[in-house]
């Protein structure tokens, strides 16, 4: 019997079945209605056990910018938001686009031992957009690198995107693309519209987002690729990706959860915590998002967690770096956008968030709770509020745009391959080894 | 004035817009003799925290504090610890470190005056003097002061007046001013250029839009044209200077369509030639010398109605 043995009871999965877990030597070992079990017992006194959340779209900011966030203090924050599985995004400094940076920060994860962490790989040496990186090295890596990434910068050199597309085939992977042109959004600040023109701020129109999409959708049913859309934000762009699955291409997509709750109206305080790229749009958008991410237009929720330090938000707007931390609070913000406005059930905000992101970046030992597999598994408290303290968060960059907020849905417990790593909403100081 | 900054034309009310175009007539009347300095603002310091060269609004407002009594400091981003990179929250907080109790700031990016005022850097009084694309509030206030006092009729209303503002709408802080202030005193505002130079969002804007000069010029009272900025030119916005001054320009033929009743403005500096033709800059009809003077009065009724300053005398104080 290993130490992580144990015995979860009195929990609900999220079709509000009431069972109980038992995990050995990491796996789990039965589920059951009232098991009784040698081991010792945590009781989760009702609340609902899911399969530990999956994030594609992270920045851990390690190497290079350790001042915002490290892979430890990522993971710590993760753990907190019911995260097993985080994708670790290329633009670190160096960039991870050889085999030698993703295995590093895959060793970094390792030893943090609080979640699994999977490096992304460049697409493009650099992130520069002008030659091919060693994609295939970096999947025949330590890392087993499958998704392929330059976000923060868009792959628009079609050519090139072919290629890319065309090249990962080869051992499974997917061109994970931020879809933004760049020569139709040069200086832009935030969504071209009603608020932009009254504000002066510089317009980044969505059409300069959904234009990289069209293209994309057509080329990779072209090349009969995958493509992974990163952080949709558009009316248009979910109506581009609903017209491609009904064609039966191969795409899937992912919306943040600060997408599916703020507009641009923020923007109005000229607060750049609300700065982001792509963009926060309109009204029209969110609600478009949200149906697209209820009927499965949209495949997940993804992060964009990005952290950045006090200085580089503690000014002026246009001076201001863009991004937000999202891996604490993306579940109650999901929860309080989808599920209190019963768009969506628990267990669709499971499919969404853990399941089908895991099938994206075969990530084999997590998404599912069945006999046999790794316990990765959180419990969450769904009947009660938190408020959200951007100065108790564990990243450590405050940025959150969601600072007291009062929102749905706690993690109490999490569980990664059986290491309880957080306990009553606490870090337990437990890892993985 | 119920805000304690001036950062958008929005900070006031129709009301609140009217006691600083009076409290300007009324420092001018007083001004307007041997008595060119009033005493209300003495031992109190003003800053002019310019990030932007702007050398005319620089010293409208210099001008404008002085003429008050206020000690001036003046900041300039050039030769400035700006260019080694020190953050705008830090100057600001030096230089009210100083003692400045109210800053003027001219800013090249959009919301600086706003973020200012709301960060909780500092605690001064913040006058925007032109942030970016966004606002010019003390230009619209001085605009409105020189097309008021040419229609003495209009003086608590606009309404029934209808001005053109001409060119580069997209870019310019002096048209998102000049829309809320004129609107807000009645005006119906048309802006007329090219499609590629009014904002996407300009449809929502209570103002008519125009993509033809000729269309609009024998209906307006005040015809308000903007500089095109020269890197404009090379932003693909329009083909040519040449094709831009045709469409665009008041030139002599317009200047002969323009009401003899109507008035011809231009916030500085011009480009003669391009927007604006010699003989439209220099004709009767041209009140842009107008706008300078008003603009130092404009201004000092807003640094008194902010500040609160001793009362204006009624009669003249030597100082």
């Amino acid at each position: 019997m290993s130490d992580s043995d144990f015995l979860l009871k009195n929990v609900v999965t999220s079709d509000g079945t009431p069972i109980d877990l038992e995990v050995r030597e990491h796996r789990i070992a039965r589920i059951g209605n009232t098991l009784t079990s040698d081991l010792p017992s945590i009781d989760g006194d009702g609340a609902m056990v899911l399969p530990g959340l999956v994030d594609l779209h992270t920045h851990l900011r390690e190497p290079g910018k350790e001042n915002s966030e490290t892979v430890l203090s990522g993971s710590q924050a993760a753990v907190k938001g019911g995260y097993t599985a985080l994708s670790a995004m290329a633009n670190t400094s160096p960039v991870a686009d050889t085999a030698g940076v993703v295995e590093q920060v895959a060793r970094l994860g390792k030893e943090a031992g609080l979640c699994d962490v999977f490096p992304i790989g460049a697409v493009t040496v650099g992130l520069k957009g002008e030659s091919l990186a060693e994609l295939s090295a970096m999947a025949q890596s330590a890392a087993r690198v499958r998704i392929f990434s330059d976000d923060g910068n868009c792959i628009s050199d079609p050519l090139l995107m072919r290629r890319a597309l065309e090249y990962v085939k080869a051992f499974g992977g997917v061109i994970a693309q931020h879809a933004q042109d760049p020569l139709l959004t040069v200086g832009s600040q935030m969504n071209e519209g009603v608020v932009s023109s009254r504000l002066g701020l510089k317009g980044w129109p969505s059409v300069a987002e959904e234009s990289i999409i069209a293209r994309d959708i057509l080329m990779a049913h072209y090349v009969q690729s995958r493509l992974h859309i990163c952080h949709l934000t558009t009316k248009g762009g979910v109506e581009l990706v609903r017209w491609a699955k009904g064609q039966g291409i191969a795409v899937t997509a992912e919306v943040t959860p600060h997408h599916l709750m703020l507009t641009d109206d923020l923007a109005e305080s000229y607060d750049p915590i609300y700065k982001v790229n792509p963009p926060l749009r309109t009204k029209v958008d969110v609600q478009a998002l949200r149906e697209g991410l209820a009927d499965g237009t949209i495949d997940i929720v993804a992060t964009d967690h990005a952290p950045h330090p006090a200085e580089d938000k503690d000014c002026e707007w246009s001076a201001a770096a863009f991004g937000m931390i999202g891996l604490e609070t993306a579940l109650s913000v999901v929860a309080k956008a989808m599920i209190e406005s019963g768009l969506m059930d628990w267990q669709t905000l499971a499919l969404r968030m853990s399941t089908t992101p895991a099938l994206i970046g075969g990530y084999e030992d997590h998404g599912t709770i069945e006999v046999g597999k790794p316990a990765n598994i959180i419990v969450v408290d769904t009947s009660s509020t938190w408020t959200v303290d951007r100065n108790k968060l564990s990243s450590r960059s405050s940025n959150t745009p969601f600072h007291d907020f009062t929102l749905p849905a706690r993690v109490t417990h999490t569980f990664f391959r059986g290491v309880h790593v957080l306990g009553n909403g606490q870090l337990t100081g437990r890892k993985y080894e | 004035m119920h805000s304690p900054h001036l950062l958008s034309v929005k900070d006031l009310s129709k009301s609140e817009a009217l006691e600083v175009l009076d409290t300007a007539r009324e420092l001018s009347r007083i001004t307007d003799g041997a008595i060119k300095k009033l005493p209300t603002l003495r031992g109190r310091t003003v800053v002019n925290l310019f990030f932007e060269d702007s050398t005319r609004t620089r010293l409208s407002f210099e001008a404008a504090a002085k003429r008050l009594s206020a000690e001036v400091i003046n900041f300039s981003a050039k030769g400035s610890s700006v260019s080694k990179g020190e953050s705008l929250k830090d100057t600001a907080q030096t230089l009210e470190a100083m003692g400045a109790e109210l800053m003027i700031i001219r800013h090249p990016t959009s919301g600086s005056a706003q973020r200012l005022a709301e960060s909780g850097w500092v605690n001064a009084h913040i006058v925007n003097a032109g942030d970016g694309m966004h606002e010019h509030p003390t230009q619209a206030l001085l605009d409105a002061y020189t097309i008021r006092s040419h229609f003495p009729e209009h003086d608590r209303d606009f309404t029934g007046l209808r001005i053109g503002i001409v060119g580069d709408i997209l870019h310019s802080r002096v048209a998102r001013s000049n829309v809320l202030l004129l609107t807000a005193l009645g005006a119906q505002v048309v802006l007329i250029g090219p499609p590629t130079l009014i904002p996407i969002g300009a449809i929502s804007w209570p103002v008519d839009i125009s993509y033809s000069l000729d269309a609009e010029i024998g209906t307006l009272d005040a015809i308000m044209m903007l500089r095109v900025q020269s890197e404009r030119m090379t932003d693909a916005f329009f083909p040519t200077e040449r094709e831009y001054a045709r469409d665009f320009g008041l030139g002599t033929e317009r200047l002969k369509a323009l009401k003899r009743s109507a008035i011809i403005m231009h916030p500085g500096p011009m480009n003669r030639g391009l927007e604006i033709s010699a003989a439209s800059a220099d004709s009767p009809q041209s009140v842009i010398l107008e706008q300078v003077a008003n603009g130092v009065l404009v201004r000092m009724a807003i640094l008194y109605l902010l500040m609160g300053g001793t009362p204006i005398p009624t009669e003249g104080v030597l100082v």
